[in-house]
C-alpha cells in the first residue's frame, strides 16, 4: 500500500512518543487523562495520555501506538493537536480531519476513528479523575 | 561489494527465471515456433522434441517416468486436475444420487488452491475432513490414519507448507494410502526442486508443481499422474484437442515448458549444495533475531522445515508497520492487514498461534542468489525495526510492566 507523505513523516519521526509514568503510576496521578483504546487482535492499539495544568490546559500529550503506520501517523497527530488546547477544546478534534491532514484512503480511516477515540477516553478519563461533570 | 537494496526475501511467493532458463527459452519464441500438435511437418517436430525433452527433465528431478507427467499452466490448476478429477473418477456415487458420493482427506493449513477445490466438492457432495495439525503443522501417518474411512477415496496433503515450511510425513502417509487403496495427491510447490523426490519410493499418485517457485517461468507447472501400480485416472475438467494424454487439452506453452525443463535440470544438478548454503542463511537469521531479541518464535516444527524458508513472530509489535520499517527487504507478512482485511494468516491460526503473534509475523523466503551479505543486512534490520516498535508499542511496556496482555478486555472495535 502507498501511505502519502505525511504519514511517512510520522512514521519515521512520531511526535511525543512516550509516557508519564507506568501504568500503575499514570492511574493515580489526577493531572493526567489516560485514553487505551482497541485491541491487539484487531492489530491496533492507541495509548494517550494528556497532561492538564490548573487552568484545564493541555500541556503536554503522549502516545504509544501498536498498529499500522497510518494508525501510529493518526496518533503522533493527534498529540501534535492537542497540546495547547483546553480539554473541552481537545474533544473538538474529529475523525474526518485526520483523514483529510494524512490522506489516509478509505481502508485506513478506521485508525483515525481509533485517535478520535483514544482522544475521548483520556479526556473521560481526566475528567473522571478530577469529577468533572461532561 | 556494495548491498543492492530492495533485497528480494520472498522467494516462497515466486522466484527470479535463472538466466538459462531464459536462454534455452528463447529459441522457441521465434525459430522454434511450432505447434507439438502439428504432426505432419518438421516445424510441430521441433516442438515435440523440446517438448519430450522437457517432460524428461521434469520426471527425472522427481523420480517419475516422462509419460506420467502432464503440463498446466501452475500448481493451481494441477490441484484443481488433481482434486476434483480424481474425486469425480473414484466417486462412490454420482451426483444427484442421493447417496454419499466418497470421502477426501485434507489439512487446514493447505493452501487456497486445495481448500477451495475442497470445499467445491464438499458442496457437490463429498464429505471432506479437514486435518488440524499441531502446534508444529506437521500432518502424520497417524492422523491420516485416524480420519480414514471405508469410503475414503482421495487424500490430499501438502508436502511442504508455503508459509511456514513444515514437512509432512508424505512417504508414510503415502504408504498408508496404498495399503488403503486410496488415491494420494500432494501439492508439492514449496518442495519439488529443492529437496530429493521420489514418487515411487515417497508413495505418491499425483504431485502438483510450479515452474516460478524454481526458477522458472511464470504460468507453467505440472502434474505428475501415476501410471503404474497403481494406474490413476481421472476426469478431465477441460475439454478440447485431447493434449496431454486428455487430462489437459490446449495447445502446449512450449517455451513455458522448455523453462520449466531446464528449471528442473538445473535444480536436480545443484540440490544438494543450495540445499546446505540457505539452511546456514537460514539459521544465521533465525539465530540473530532470537538471540537478540525477547518475545519471538519461531513458527512450525524445529527441524521438519524447508532450508529456505522461515516464518517469525514478534510479539507487541504489529505486522503492517513491521514491514513498513522494513522496506528496503521484500518479504511476506503473516498479517493479511495490508489486503485491507483484518484476518491473520489462517495458516498460523491454524498452528494454535495466537492472534497477536499471527499478526505480527515475517515470512523470509531465501534464494538461488541470497548472499550472506544480505541476511546480515536483513536480519540487523529486522532487529532493529522490532525494537524501533517496541518502543512504540504499548503492549511492549505493559509486558515489561508485568502486565499480562492477553488477560486483558480489550474494547474491540
Amino acid at each position: 500500500m502507498a501511505y502519502s507523505d505525511k504519514v511517512i513523516q510520522h512514521y519515521e519521526k512520531p511526535n511525543n512518543v512516550g509516557n508519564f509514568g507506568t501504568t500503575a503510576e499514570v492511574k493515580q496521578r489526577k493531572d493526567v487523562g489516560v485514553g487505551i483504546v482497541g485491541a491487539p487482535e484487531c492489530g491496533d492499539v492507541m495509548q494517550l495520555q494528556i497532561k492538564v495544568d490548573d487552568q484545564g490546559n493541555i500541556e503536554d500529550a503522549r502516545f504509544k501506538c501498536f498498529g499500522c503506520g497510518s494508525a501510529i501517523a493518526s496518533s503522533s497527530l493527534a498529540t501534535e493537536w492537542l497540546k495547547g488546547r483546553t480539554v473541552d477544546e481537545g474533544l473538538e478534534i474529529k475523525n474526518t480531519q485526520i483523514v483529510e491532514e494524512l490522506s489516509l484512503p478509505p481502508v485506513k480511516i478506521h485508525c483515525s476513528v481509533l485517535a478520535e477515540d483514544a482522544i475521548r477516553a483520556a479526556i473521560a478519563d481526566y475528567k473522571k479523575k478530577n469529577g468533572i461533570e461532561n | 561489494m556494495t548491498l543492492k537494496l530492495p533485497i528480494y526475501m520472498d522467494h516462497a511467493a515466486t522466484t527470479p527465471c535463472d538466466p538459462r532458463v531464459v536462454e534455452a527459452m528463447l529459441p522457441y519464441f521465434t525459430e522454434k515456433f511450432g505447434n507439438p500438435g502439428s504432426r505432419n511437418h518438421s516445424f510441430g517436430w521441433e516442438g515435440e522434441d523440446a517438448v519430450d525433452n522437457a517432460r524428461r527433465q521434469v520426471a527425472s528431478l522427481i523420480g517419475a517416468d516422462r509419460k506420467e507427467i502432464i503440463f498446466t499452466s501452475g500448481s493451481t490448476e494441477s490441484n484443481n486436475i488433481a482434486i476434483k478429477g480424481a474425486a469425480n473418477m473414484y466417486q462412490k456415487a454420482g451426483p444427484g444420487e442421493g447417496k454419499p458420493r466418497g470421502h477426501i482427506i485434507t489439512e487446514i493449513i493447505e493452501h487456497k488452491a486445495v481448500l477451495d477445490p475442497c470445499k467445491r466438492l464438499e458442496k457437490e457432495g463429498f464429505d471432506v475432513t479437514y486435518l488440524e495439525p499441531g502446534p508444529d503443522g506437521v500432518i502424520t501417518r497417524a492422523m491420516v490414519e485416524g480420519a480414514m474411512r471405508d469410503d475414503t477415496i482421495l487424500v490430499t496433503i501438502m508436502w511442504a507448507n508455503n508459509e511456514i515450511g513444515v514437512i509432512s510425513e508424505i512417504p508414510e502417509i503415502g504408504a498408508l494410502c496404498h495399503e488403503k487403496n486410496v488415491v494420494f495427491h500432494t501439492d508439492a510447490t514449496q518442495w519439488v526442486g529443492k529437496a530429493p523426490t521420489d514418487v515411487n519410493t515417497d508413495n505418491i499418485d499425483l504431485l502438483s508443481m510450479s515452474g516460478h517457485k524454481i526458477y522458472g517461468p511464470k504460468g507453467v507447472g505440472a502434474l505428475y499422474v501415476r501410471r503404474r501400480r497403481p494406474r490413476i485416472r481421472l476426469v478431465a475438467l477441460q475439454e478440447g484437442g485431447g493434449q496431454e494424454r486428455g487430462f489437459r487439452s490446449g495447445t502446449l506453452n512450449v517455451t513455458g515448458i522448455v523453462g520449466l525443463g531446464k528449471a528442473c535440470e538445473l535444480c536436480a544438478a545443484e540440490m544438494d549444495s543450495e540445499r546446505d548454503r540457505l539452511l546456514a542463511l537460514r539459521k544465521k537469521i533465525e539465530d540473530k533475531v532470537v538471540s537478540e531479541l525477547d518475545v519471538v518464535q519461531v513458527n512450525g516444527h524445529p527441524e521438519r522445515r524447508m532450508p529456505h524458508l522461515t516464518n517469525i513472530s514478534f510479539g507487541f509489535v504489529e505486522g503492517e508497520s513491521l514491514m513498513m520499517a522494513t522496506k528496503e527487504i521484500a518479504m511476506s507478512s503473516g498479517s493479511a492487514c495490508t489486503s485491507a482485511s483484518l484476518e491473520p494468516s489462517y495458516v498460523l491460526k491454524g498452528l494454535g498461534v495466537g492472534d497477536d503473534l499471527a499478526h505480527s509475523s515475517l515470512r523470509i523466503s531465501l534464494g538461488r542468489w541470497t548472499t550472506e551479505e544480505e541476511v546480515d543486512y536483513a536480519a540487523n534490520k529486522i532487529v532493529e525495526a522490532v525494537r524501533k516498535l517496541r518502543d512504540l508499542s504499548p503492549l511492549y511496556d505493559m509486558h515489561q510492566e508485568g502486565i499480562d496482555v492477553s488477560k486483558i478486555e480489550w474494547q474491540a472495535h
